[in-house]
């Protein structure tokens, strides 16, 4: 594990709460989806913790984030109320988007979460012109836009790539590489091997990096976002990591080897970080105890405030088509 | 201003929402150096700079949502999509994405993005390049789509595209462009939602829209030789749609035809004619005619590419055949 040695010990332990706060929230979601509060597509994004946590860490409170559909762990790690994110996907009227966009679609302005985007790849072109925005105002502000490893094969992220490359735009594209675009390996459907060179087509500088260590995703994302708000253009990050439950709950992963999902689990992030935090007398056990515990209690009432909470309004049904 | 054509009308209320307005620049493909391939943004580069003005790559899809997310950070992009047909390359963007952002944040987002594009066939240019689409946007809650027949219209439709907070779809007709018309020197717009009665009768409405109007206006003359009187009306916008003006007509007439460039099949007409007789049924002395465009993917030959195009003498052999006036 990355030592980090610029972080304080708060820093560290936020990052901790940070990905503890997905973790439960996530498992909770999971469960409550099986006992059908929650509807249609949920994709969990237990395993990933690190990259959501390590890489906004990196970030100030004007720079925007914009991500895939697998957007839970992002917007919580931003900043969002996770009560508003659980009533978003219960479809409650208290939701961040009042239950009209659901799992796939979290929003909120109010941290420059710019949302989670379902259709493959649609968020690029999108993240190119938020960073063309803050580049035309005159800021220094950047772009943070997730995408998944399948959306590398897609055309919109050829064309996102190239105009953010020829525009010098101040956008960070962070590839989650989870080893599979739903259930097709990504060696299958790549000709690259390193999929992160792919941004050497745009001259674009890239980056292959530890996924599942969150100092590591935190150190790599610092000199990254330092080196895009000084007006270098655009970089590419991939993470590697991996996804401990299946594409979505609808799916029983079964074409995944058991072994490869026991490996990946010893890397578990959270885990990880709890061994080092102790390991190195960072933190006592108990104050991390104390953590999961605060943890525990934010997601029950996050899904108790959702369960309370009233459905949409039927009157609201034409709301918000136009201003 | 007096007398001005389409593209200057248009190449007007672009400089004046330029002028008055930072946060508006336009993006596109060849709009700056070249001038724009209908000429509409001739000069802007060397006036207004490079930063404003903006040279794209050949990537519909890329600089659409470009545009989407410079809207959503608060400014005004315009987007010049070359013509219609390349805008199915940018249909993410446009349909999935401009169109639901502001519904699937409940409000928190707006995407106030003027895309402008160029629609309708004739111009000898086959099939790829001679579509007309501005149906399929329109049938897209959160999209609004302005049609323009005139100069007026193409500068009052621009001004009021700058006044919405929504994406709009500009659908500018190729052949429309040289076309000259009165455009008062004093301030005004065309709201969205306004039909426009070009021209009073009391035998039969003919509803049209961009250059259909044109030959809605061209059929009517030839009936007039014949005594009967047609009612015109230029819907200007697609989405929102006045059904109103339409209504009020056809209980007037008892008789209509719709006279749409697109093709027949799922055409904006088909749309219309359901409305009217939902509507009006109790009003009507025959069917609800309509003349479209033939289901034939644009020819090339001058000939066989007129054939497939509406123009007076088939609305006025359509109204024989269907209406029987």
């Amino acid at each position: 594990m990355k030592v980090a040695q610029e972080l304080t010990k708060e820093e560290m332990v936020d990052l901790y709460r940070k990905m503890q706060l997905i973790r439960v929230f996530e498992e909770q979601a999971g469960s409550q989806y099986m006992r059908g509060k929650i509807r249609g597509f949920l994709h969990l994004y237990i395993g990933e913790e690190a990259i959501a946590a390590g890489a906004i860490s990196a970030l100030g409170p004007d720079d925007y984030v914009i991500t895939h559909y697998r957007d839970h762990g992002h917007a919580l790690a931003r900043g969002m109320d996770p009560k508003l994110a659980m009533a978003e996907l219960f479809g409650r009227a208290t939701g961040s988007s009042k239950g009209k966009g659901g799992s796939m679609h979290l929003f909120d302005a109010s941290i420059n979460f710019m949302g989670g985007y379902a259709i493959v790849g649609g968020q690029l072109p999108i993240a190119t012109g938020l960073a063309l925005a803050e580049q035309y105002k005159g800021t220094n502000n950047v772009v943070l836009c997730f995408l998944g490893d399948g959306a590398l094969n897609e055309g919109e992220f050829h064309e996102a790539m190239n105009i953010a490359a020829i525009w010098h735009l101040p956008v960070i594209f962070f590839c989650e590489n989870n080893l599979y675009g739903m259930g097709s390996p990504v060696g299958d459907v790549f000709a690259v091997k390193e999929i992160y060179r792919m941004a050497e087509v745009y001259e674009m500088p890239g980056k292959r990096i530890d996924g599942m260590d969150v100092l590591a995703v935190r150190e790599a994302m610092t000199e990254v976002v330092d080196w895009v708000r000084s007006g270098n253009g655009p970089y590419f990050v991939e993470g590697m990591c991996y996804r401990f439950r299946g594409h979505s709950m609808a799916d029983p992963s079964e074409y995944r080897h058991k072994d490869d999902e026991e490996y990946w689990k010893t890397k578990d992030p959270i885990t990880a970080l709890r061994r080092k935090l102790i390991g190195d007398q960072i933190v006592a056990e108990s104050d991390l105890n104390d953590i999961d515990l605060e943890v525990e209690e934010l997601i029950n009432e996050a899904v108790q405030f959702a369960d309370e909470s009233p459905e949409p309004d039927l009157s609201t049904l034409y709301d918000d088509i136009l201003g | 201003m007096a007398e001005i054509t389409y593209r200057e009308a248009l190449t007007h209320g672009l400089k004046e929402a330029m002028d008055t307005d930072d946060r508006v620049f336009i993006m596109g493909e060849d709009i700056g150096a070249y001038g724009g391939a209908y000429a509409v943004t001739k000069g802007f580069l060397e006036h207004y700079g490079p930063k404003r003005i903006m040279d794209t790559p050949i990537a519909e899809s890329g600089f659409t949502g470009a545009g989407v997310g410079a809207a959503m950070a608060g400014l005004r992009p315009v987007v010049e999509l070359m013509t219609i047909n390349f805008s199915l390359l940018a249909l993410d963007q446009l349909v999935n994405h401009a169109a639901k952002i502001r519904y699937m944040s409940a409000g928190q987002f707006t995407v106030p993005l003027l895309v402008r594009t160029v629609t309708g066939g004739g111009a000898g240019l086959a099939a790829t390049h001679s579509q007309n689409f501005e149906n399929w946007y329109a049938s897209v809650p959160g999209m609004t789509v302005a049609v323009p027949s005139t100069p007026y219209d193409a500068l009052g439709l621009l001004r009021e595209s700058f006044k919405h907070e929504d994406p709009v779809l500009l659908a500018e007709h190729a052949l429309l462009y040289r076309l000259k018309g009165e455009v008062p020197d004093e301030w005004y717009t065309v709201p969205f939602g306004q039909a426009d009665v070009k021209r009073r009768g009391s035998d039969v409405t003919l509803v049209a829209y961009s250059r259909m109007v044109h030959v809605a206006l061209d059929a009517a003359q030839l009936l007039a030789a014949r005594g009967v009187e047609a009612e015109v009306i230029d819907l200007r916008s697609l989405r929102p749609l006045d059904m109103e003006t339409i209504y009020e007509s056809v209980k007037k007439t008892g008789r209509v035809a719709v006279v749409e460039e697109a093709w027949r099949t799922g055409g904006f007409s088909a749309e219309l004619a359901s409305q009217v007789q939902e509507e009006c049924f109790d009003y009507l002395d025959g069917p609800v005619a309509r003349v479209n465009g033939e289901d034939v993917p644009q020819p090339y030959a001058i000939n066989l590419e007129r054939a497939s195009i509406p123009d007076a003498q088939k609305v006025v052999d359509t109204l024989a055949s269907v209406i029987g006036v």
